[in-house]
Parts: C-alpha cells; sequence; structure tokens
C-alpha cells in the first residue's frame, strides 16, 4: 500500500514538472527587474496614451525626422503631375543605384510584378492575385515620375509602400523600374 | 401449318428501345445537378460564341487587364462583372458600343459628360478605369465571352469537399481501429488474469504447494543493500552527482525561452506566407533592413495583398491531411483573413476603410533582456546574415516559436565561427585591412574584429 502512494506521489510530481513547461508561456527568470524595461517598449500596451499603444502616428501637419514631404495629392491630376518628374537622385551614381533599387525591387515588388517587371511574380503565378500588368504597358505609358507616385501612394489594388522604402529607396527602385521597363521593351 | 418465331418482332424491339432509353435516362437523371450546370455553361458558351467572342482566350485577357480591380462576383476596386453586357443592355439600355467606348477611353467619356459614365465614376469614389486602347474589339468580345460564361467553378468546389469527407472518414475509421485493438488487448490481459486463477485454483485442490515462503526466509534485498557499507557511499556519491547534474541543467535554462511559441490573436501562418508563397521575409519586417527592431509590421502592409486577397484557396492539391488533422482547413483561414479585416476596419462589401481600428495585440517572442544591446540592420544589412540563421526555417513553421535560445554563449559562439563579410562590404574595409595585418591572418572573424568587447552590446 505504501509502495503504491510513493509510486503515485512520483507520477504526480513529474506530471506537475512537465505540467509547467507550457511552450505556450515564456519561461522563468532570473531577476525580472534585469530583464524588464524601465522605459515603454515598442509596440507596448500603454494605458494613457490613444489607441492605447506606445506605437503613434506624428500629429497632423508635422513630420517626423528623415522624412521629406510630397508635394503632389494622391488624385488623377497628381499622377499626371507626376510624369514630368525627374529623379532627384546623381546620374553619376546611377549604377550603385540601380543595384541598391534591384535589391530593393526583389524584395517588395518582385513578389507581384515579377523579377523582370513582366507582371508575372510568384503570386501572380499561383493565381493569389491577378491582372498585374507589365511595364511595357503602351497604354499606361510609366514614367520615373508616375513610378514614384505610384509608390507612394498606391494604385487600385496596389497599396502604398511610403512606409517600407524611405525617400532614397523610393526613386532607387523608380530608376530599376525604368530600367526594367527598357529591357522590356527592347 | 407455318411457324412464326417473331410475330410481335417489331414491337418487341420498341419495348426494348424503351428499356434502354429509360435505363439510360434514368443514370441520367441521377447526376442531374452537375449535368445540367456544364448543360447551362456549354449553352451560355454556345449563346456566346454567337457573339463572337473566345471565353478561354478571354479568361487569360482579362486575369492579364481586368482582374486587379474587377472580379466577377464581387466589388472590387471597380464593380462585379459577370453578365456585364446583358445587365448593362438591361439595365441602363447601353449596347456593347458604349462598353467598347468606355474600355477604350474612360476618362474622355466622363469628361464628355456621358450620364452613365459619369454616374459609375462618382459611384466608386472617382477612381478612374485605366484606358486600353490597346485591346482590340475582338479582345473586348473575347472578355465579354468569358465574363458571360465564367468555367464551372462548384464543380471543383464539391470535389474540394467531397475529398475533405473522405479525409475525415479515414479519420474516424483510424479511431475506431484503435479502440478496437484497445479492447482486444483489455480483454487478452483479462483473460490471462482468469487463466492464472484457475490454475492457482487448480493447484490448491491438488494439494501442489507453491513456493512462497523459501523466498522469505533470505535477506531482503534492501537489507542487504543496507548493510553493505561500500555500496552505500558509491551509490550516494553517485546520486548526489547526477542530482547536482540535473539541478545545474534546470537552473542553467531559467530565463531561456527556447520554443516558446505563444497563441496569437490571428493565426498567422509563415508556412504559407514566406513558405508558399516566397514572400521575403524584409518585405513584411521591412525595419530588420534600416533599424534596430526588425519590426511587427503594421496592418497596411498586410493590406498591401490582403486587399485583393480575400479569402484562402490554399495549393491547387487542397489542404493536406496533416493540417486537416490539425483544424487548418480553407475556411479556417478565410475566417483568419477576416479577423484582419475586422481589426484594420475594412469594409469588404463597399471595398473601403471603415475607420474603426483595432490594435491586433501580438504576443512578443524574442525578447532580449534589457541588459543586451542588439541590432538587427548590423547584422541583415552590414552583415549580411540570413534571418534563418538565427531564426530558424521560419518558411516551415505554421505557429512561429524561438529557434534560438538566444544566450550569450549562443551569442558568443557564432561571433568566434563566423568570418566578416568584406566582400562588396565598404564598411569594413579599412579596419578589415589593418587589424588583418596586426594579427597575421587573411580572415579575421567576428570576434577579432571586437565582437567580444563587453561594452558592445552591455553599456
Amino acid at each position: 500500500m505504501k509502495r503504491l502512494t510513493t509510486t503515485f506521489l512520483l507520477i504526480a510530481t513529474l506530471a506537475l514538472v512537465n505540467s509547467c513547461a507550457d511552450s505556450s508561456r515564456p519561461n522563468y527568470q532570473y531577476m525580472p527587474n534585469m530583464y524588464e524595461p524601465v522605459g515603454y517598449e515598442t509596440y507596448q500596451e500603454v494605458g494613457f496614451l490613444p489607441d492605447g499603444s506606445e506605437a503613434l502616428t506624428p500629429p497632423d501637419n508635422t513630420i517626423s525626422r528623415g522624412w521629406l514631404p510630397y508635394e503632389l495629392v494622391n488624385d488623377i491630376e497628381g499622377k499626371e503631375l507626376s510624369r514630368a518628374m525627374e529623379s532627384p537622385l546623381d546620374s553619376l551614381n546611377s549604377e550603385a543605384n540601380l543595384a541598391e533599387g534591384k535589391e530593393l525591387y526583389e524584395i517588395y515588388c518582385a513578389i507581384c510584378h515579377g523579377n523582370q517587371g513582366k507582371g508575372q511574380g510568384q503570386l501572380v503565378k499561383r493565381e493569389k492575385i491577378l491582372g498585374v500588368p507589365s511595364y511595357a504597358d503602351a497604354a499606361r505609358n510609366i514614367t520615373v515620375g508616375s513610378t514614384y507616385h505610384v509608390i507612394y501612394y498606391g494604385l487600385n489594388s496596389m497599396g502604398s509602400y511610403a512606409g517600407q522604402l524611405n525617400y532614397e529607396e523610393r526613386w532607387q527602385v523608380s530608376e530599376y523600374v525604368m530600367k526594367l521597363k527598357e529591357d522590356l521593351s527592347n | 401449318m407455318k411457324k412464326v418465331p417473331y410475330r410481335n418482332y417489331i414491337s418487341k424491339i420498341f419495348g426494348i428501345c424503351i428499356v434502354v432509353f429509360l435505363l439510360f435516362s434514368t443514370s441520367l437523371y441521377s447526376q442531374e445537378e452537375t449535368l445540367t450546370q456544364e448543360a447551362e455553361v456549354v449553352e451560355s458558351v454556345a449563346e456566346a460564341d454567337t457573339s463572337g467572342g473566345d471565353p478561354a482566350k478571354g479568361k487569360q485577357l482579362f486575369n492579364q487587364n481586368c482582374a486587379a480591380c474587377h472580379a466577377l462576383n464581387r466589388k472590387m476596386t471597380g464593380p462585379a462583372l459577370a453578365n456585364v453586357e446583358t445587365r448593362l443592355a438591361e439595365e441602363e439600355g447601353l449596347d456593347k458600343e458604349w462598353l467598347y467606348a468606355w474600355i477604350k477611353n474612360s476618362a474622355g467619356m466622363i469628361s464628355a459628360g456621358d450620364t452613365y459614365a459619369v454616374k459609375i465614376y462618382n459611384e466608386y469614389n472617382q477612381a478612374a478605369m485605366t484606358a486600353f486602347p490597346t485591346l482590340s474589339n475582338q479582345d473586348i468580345d473575347d472578355i465579354l465571352a468569358y465574363t458571360a460564361a465564367p468555367p464551372p467553378a462548384p464543380v471543383a468546389a464539391a470535389a474540394d469537399a467531397a475529398t475533405q469527407v473522405a479525409t475525415s472518414e479515414t479519420g474516424i475509421s483510424n479511431e475506431i481501429v484503435l479502440g478496437a485493438l484497445l479492447l482486444i488487448f483489455g480483454l487478452l490481459v483479462m483473460m490471462l488474469f482468469l487463466v492464472n486463477q484457475t490454475l492457482r485454483r487448480i493447484a490448491q485442490a491438488n494439494g501442489v504447494l507453491i513456493e512462497k515462503e523459501k523466498a522469505a526466509k533470505r535477506t531482503p534485498i534492501w537489507k542487504a543493500f543496507a548493510q553493505n557499507q561500500f555500496l552505500v557511499l558509491v551509490f550516494s556519491i553517485f546520486l548526489l552527482l547526477s542530482a547536482a547534474y540535473f539541478a545545474y541543467g534546470w537552473f542553467m535554462q531559467i530565463g531561456i525561452d527556447q520554443g516558446y511559441a505563444p497563441i496569437q490573436p490571428i493565426h498567422y501562418s509563415h508556412k504559407i506566407h514566406a513558405g508558399d508563397n516566397k514572400i521575403e521575409c524584409k518585405y513584411c519586417h521591412s525595419s530588420a533592413r534600416v533599424s534596430k527592431h526588425s519590426g511587427i509590421p503594421s496592418l497596411n502592409v498586410c493590406m498591401n495583398c490582403h486587399k485583393s486577397i480575400y479569402e484562402y484557396s490554399g495549393n491547387p492539391e487542397g489542404p493536406s491531411a496533416e493540417d486537416l488533422a490539425n483544424g487548418y482547413t480553407n475556411e479556417f483561414y478565410t475566417a483568419e483573413i477576416k479577423k484582419l479585416y475586422k481589426a484594420v476596419g475594412w469594409d469588404e462589401e463597399n471595398q473601403q476603410y471603415t475607420g474603426e481600428t483595432q490594435p491586433v495585440e501580438w504576443v512578443r517572442i524574442h525578447n532580449l533582456p534589457d541588459l543586451a544591446y542588439f541590432n538587427h540592420s548590423q547584422h541583415v544589412t552590414v552583415a549580411g546574415i540570413e534571418c534563418q540563421t538565427c531564426h530558424g526555417p521560419v518558411e516551415e513553421m505554421e505557429i512561429m516559436y524561438q529557434y534560438s535560445p538566444l544566450t550569450m554563449g549562443w551569442c558568443i559562439d557564432c561571433h568566434r565561427e563566423t568570418n566578416v563579410n568584406i566582400a562588396d562590404n565598404e564598411y569594413y574595409a579599412e579596419i578589415h585591412e589593418k587589424l588583418s595585418r596586426k594579427y597575421g591572418i587573411e580572415q579575421l572573424t567576428a570576434a577579432q574584429m571586437g565582437g567580444l568587447e563587453c561594452g558592445k552590446c552591455h553599456y
């Protein structure tokens, strides 16, 4: 009888210890006050701030540091005006800019537009997203400025990439898109 | 008298014909649904053919040119296009010529003041439709033929459902087999027990004594053990050492969250996004390129694709048996996409944002203690390390978990073993040249470059 109780106790302890190792919960810490930050962490829940979140959008009529405002508005007129815009990047440095643009293009654009810009990216091939046009499409006749405009604001089903690419990177990608268009037209 | 073998020959043939006909038609009748559907499709294709369009070619053109903004049966940026030709003809009294003109130059028609053109333009938030002057009238006919007769999708869905039922059936039968096995096992055990008892009883009745008492006379083994002092000493030393070993192991894993896989508010599958669809890690975690944090993507990044992808259709071969066993059906994933829509405030009906947002409370997995500094851009952009080196095979993870221990020893091991990437890397060119001359070696590891200095990570 006694042996039975001991076995039972042993099994119960083992089960208890095992149940503590729950992969959906973080582990114990030695000294949490060394681990846990005193300041607010990124995206942390903070009660007194709007939306209850540490992450905030800039107040109206301000721009965040390192951000350049864009003068054209997101409508048809703005898009037409953008066609005439020229790239502000140094043309002497175009090789490096294109290399950078290629790298960024393959991260952010190629998933739909395809590596060659034909509109045959992985998502299009798998029929998840349809109707992605080729850059060489004559009716659209994209320019470096209109490409920048569309990256900044998005167009129809395409979203804005202004959050993922900064001012310089957007122009680098636009220049690379122009190179793809040229390659496709030839 | 003359013999007439087949007096009612003709009527017999007639009767057999009727029987055959009836038999055949009943078999047709049992498949009525799909067949009539197909028949309808064929009919409408035939109808469309009279207008000179080729729906197969039209589908291709539609997917290339129109599908970015239009779907057949739901509103997107533009209106749903199923049967657009007949709809316009019946409701608005507009003919094909109007459609030709609209598709080729919609902006021109709006500025010319065409009533319906202006109306539809305003109805869809003044989103201008791209002009398609390159499409010929024949192309447009093809597209219209496709919108009038889309290929029969419900058949495939039905087949899908059938396979799903079949797989779930095998799951049930598996359980039944297991249960039956258990039952048989239990019966066997019981039988053994009973046989044993009967045998004993027979032995008792026959006067055979089972030798039990002899064993009791021997010294029990634990007593013998306690009397042997050397054995006790060795055993206690062994016990202490092993206890110390396990205690050390347990203390060392405190504060390490390797394998931590919390339940997230939205079931986001890295396997589907990064694995099946091959989306770059940095597409969503874009700040890993340029900042300390890799960042949780804000919901507008999700909506870049999910504005168009409103349901999960999975792989062409359908969900695997493993996914189904876990409950990861297509409907399950579609419901998760709806959670995203709710959080970001996207009104699917009207294809616009409502402005009522609700932050998604993601649970952070990788969390370095506050006493250590780590910078993503330093590792991702400057050193060019693959994300998978530290985060493991994320593209195979249905549920994200912490792959590496993220301990200091783990950091240092890697810094000692990894050579500094100097190919096309201006950042390190000068310091690498100086230090490699000083140490007299070709390739510096991260540790030799100062990757072990305390102040680099702790300050």
